[in-house]
């Protein structure tokens, strides 16, 4: 059973809004990943975003494009992804863990059995960057036979009526992509921001979380004040990839970073 | 597949080559690419578009490219009768030019002042830098850095046409890694600018139009042969990569049942080696590029490094159509190895004084193979889809001869 709901609802009531950080599973290597995926916990994080190592990851901008070859130097495919999501689980029932990339690890994986061992593993959601909904049907029934929530992107340049027909295929939450380009970029506009979330709240009562060039505080508290969950991404990989020779650094750093953000949204 | 298999009437309205092809890209580009679809199916229709591409194969391209009996090779291999497609005579030096004439027919339709593409051998570069310069368009090419090494001179002659030459230094650094930057590009600069994919892969509508506008090939061949030989040919063979030039002669005789048609894969260092770019010899179907297609993959389904001699065929998946093609039986992908295919770079140029592309020259190993099955008084017309010019300083490199 998913947690997403649940977490989304709980916030809602009480004003709060959902602080989601995003980083590469086994990067810097595969050991580190339980232990940062904690680190976020503590520093505020209310659902995780876990990034499925993939050799072509054709959306992102460079910073997520080295996360992922330094996760791939250590064999890190969807089967050790699912793996650090056992472990995390170990210790953490609470927290919702959505995995993100891209479809091909999936179809290599297999539908089915993606779907059955993600939610053994203790997985809430999927993001599949490069299958739109037109046809994610035979994904999507896969993971909803498992409670596993699909989640789907929405983009500045999606028109109405189909911001319509996505919000009907998603479950949990709706990731609203903050600008034309790949992860990391720096040109976010928040006035575009405001009235493409208004077209989408017209349409659905879904939760939205808004991502893509939301690198501290400040952005955070922007968008923040808009959205239902900011989803910080390159701005974290940044911290691990400046601690990839000190590995044991990076739990610490990115608490520290994350708190910053969290104490910004608690004060919208 | 509940469908009965049928290859003519693709791809349907999403896209879809039998399970292939479709349209897997993040939600930025859907717009774009239904606008494309847009365009495309409006233009491709309408009698002035359709004459003012035409004009410019005929005046700007210089077509229709002669096919052309290739005696004396035919004579010495023993076999078949042996006929050019003679692409390599375009301007430009590549079919690649058929492709870009259209989709900047598309483009100047759009407004949009900037031409984008990627490239591994550079002809594809070289053929958008060319259509830009004509047009006045801002153009930037995306290259693997190990490409623009391999393929100095068309680094060079699209810079001298006015284009930017982007290295990629992310992933393998070649043509699959160009292509994931072209979409980066893209995917930021949606509303001023045009994206001139030079394959049938990509994102519907792509594969589609692309083939309608390379189809030129097999259009003017089916004509040629008949008017030249009195009958339709026995066999085609072409080399495919992405499979441009393939799709191209393949397309408009795949109706005529007793044509045979061979698709030649790059087979690099040998299949058994793993250092190849065979995806429909040895890969497995996936999703690559907004399309699912063959592809080059491990178990966990990551993109493996691929290998050729010849750059332009150094990508790890193919076009959706053909691997539908395969699936049904109607055409054959056969591998070639970097060792024939320069044999047979060598032996056209000394028995014919025609010096084919690295590319082609798989078609044209191939074709000798298969001249000496088929046995005499067959005819078989290979696409000669590239000069080999754009390749001497490999080929020096090769005999160990520096040219400086």
């Amino acid at each position: 059973m998913s947690r997403i709901p649940q977490v989304m609802a709980s916030l809602r009531a009480t004003g709060r809004k959902a602080l989601i950080p995003f980083f590469t599973a086994g990067d810097p290597a595969p050991a580190y990943t339980p232990e940062i995926m904690h680190a976020l916990v503590q520093g505020g994080a209310d659902i995780i975003e876990l990034g499925v190592p993939f050799s072509d990851p054709m959306a992102d901008g460079p910073v997520i494009q080295l996360a992922n070859e330094r996760a791939l130097e250590h064999h890190v495919g969807l089967h050790q992804v699912l793996d650090i999501v056992r472990t995390f689980r170990q210790t953490n029932q609470t927290t919702p863990v959505v995995l993100m990339g891209y479809l091909n690890p999936v179809e290599a994986y297999g539908y089915d059995a993606f779907a059955t061992d993600a939610a053994s593993a203790g997985v809430d959601g999927v993001l599949t960057v490069d299958l739109p909904p037109e046809a994610a049907e035979p994904l999507k029934s896969a993971l909803a036979r498992e409670q596993i929530d699909s989640i789907f992107l929405i983009a500045p340049t999606t028109l109405p009526q189909r911001v319509a027909k996505i919000a009907a295929e998603a479950s949990g939450y709706l990731y609203y992509v903050s600008l034309k380009g790949v992860t990391g970029a720096a040109n976010l506009d928040i006035d575009s921001v405001r009235e493409k979330l208004e077209t989408i709240r017209n349409t659905t009562d879904l939760p939205v979380a808004v991502g893509f060039g939301i690198k501290d505080a400040n952005t955070a508290t922007h968008v923040g004040a808009l959205a239902d969950g900011v989803v910080v991404g390159s701005a974290l990989i940044n911290i691990v990839a400046a601690h990839q020779e000190r590995p044991e650094k990076i739990a610490p750093a990115i608490s520290a970073f994350l708190k910053d953000l969290r104490q910004a949204l608690d004060k919208l | 597949m509940a469908r009965k298999a049928d290859f003519l009437n693709t791809p349907d309205s999403f896209g879809n080559f039998g399970p292939y092809g479709g349209r897997f890209v993040s939600e930025t580009l859907m717009a774009a690419l239904d606008e494309l679809e847009e365009i495309f199916t409006r233009l491709w229709r309408d009698p002035d578009f359709q004459a003012a591409f035409d004009r410019d194969l005929a005046h700007y391209v210089g077509r229709p490219s002669p096919l052309y009996f290739a005696e004396r090779w035919t004579r010495e291999t023993g076999g078949a009768n042996l006929y050019l497609k003679r692409e390599d005579l375009n301007h430009t030096g590549a079919h690649k030019i058929n492709n870009t004439i259209g989709q900047a027919l598309l483009a100047k339709h759009t407004g949009k002042q900037r031409l984008i593409a990627e490239t591994g051998a550079g002809q594809h570069g070289v053929a958008t830098a060319t259509i830009a310069a004509r047009l006045g368009l801002e153009c930037e090419i995306f290259m693997g850095a190990e490409d623009i090494q391999r393929q100095s001179l068309n680094v060079y002659r699209m810079k001298l046409l006015g284009a930017k030459v982007r290295a990629v230094t992310s992933g393998t650094r070649t043509l699959k890694d160009a292509m994931n930057e072209a979409m980066r590009d893209w995917v930021t600069n949606v509303d001023t600018t045009f994206y001139i994919i030079g394959t049938v892969a990509g994102p519907h509508p792509y594969p589609l139009l692309v083939r309608e506008f390379q189809s030129v090939i097999g259009r003017e061949a089916r004509q040629q042969c008949l008017e030249q030989i009195g009958h339709l040919p026995d066999a085609l063979v072409a080399c495919v990569g992405g499979g441009s030039n393939a799709i191209g002669l393949f397309h408009p005789f795949l109706a005529d049942k007793g044509v045979a048609m061979y698709g030649v894969e790059a087979a690099g260092r040998g299949l058994e080696t793993g250092e190849h770019a065979a995806p429909l010899n040895a890969g497995k179907p996936g999703v690559l590029h907004g399309n699912r297609t063959y592809l080059m993959q491990d178990a966990d389904g990551q993109i493996l490094p691929t290998h050729s001699v010849s750059a332009g065929l150094d990508y790890p998946g193919v076009g959706p159509e053909h691997s539908w093609l395969k699936d049904c039986g109607r055409a054959e992908y056969v591998p070639i190895t970097d060792q024939e295919a320069l044999h047979a770079f060598r032996e056209l140029t000394r028995i014919e004084g025609i010096m084919p592309a690295l590319e082609s020259s798989h078609a044209v190993a191939y074709a000798s193979k298969l001249a000496k099955t088929l046995g005499k008084g067959k005819d078989i017309i290979v696409n000669l889809s590239g000069r080999g010019d754009k390749d001497i300083h490999t080929i020096a490199r090769i005999d160990g001869i520096s040219l400086t």
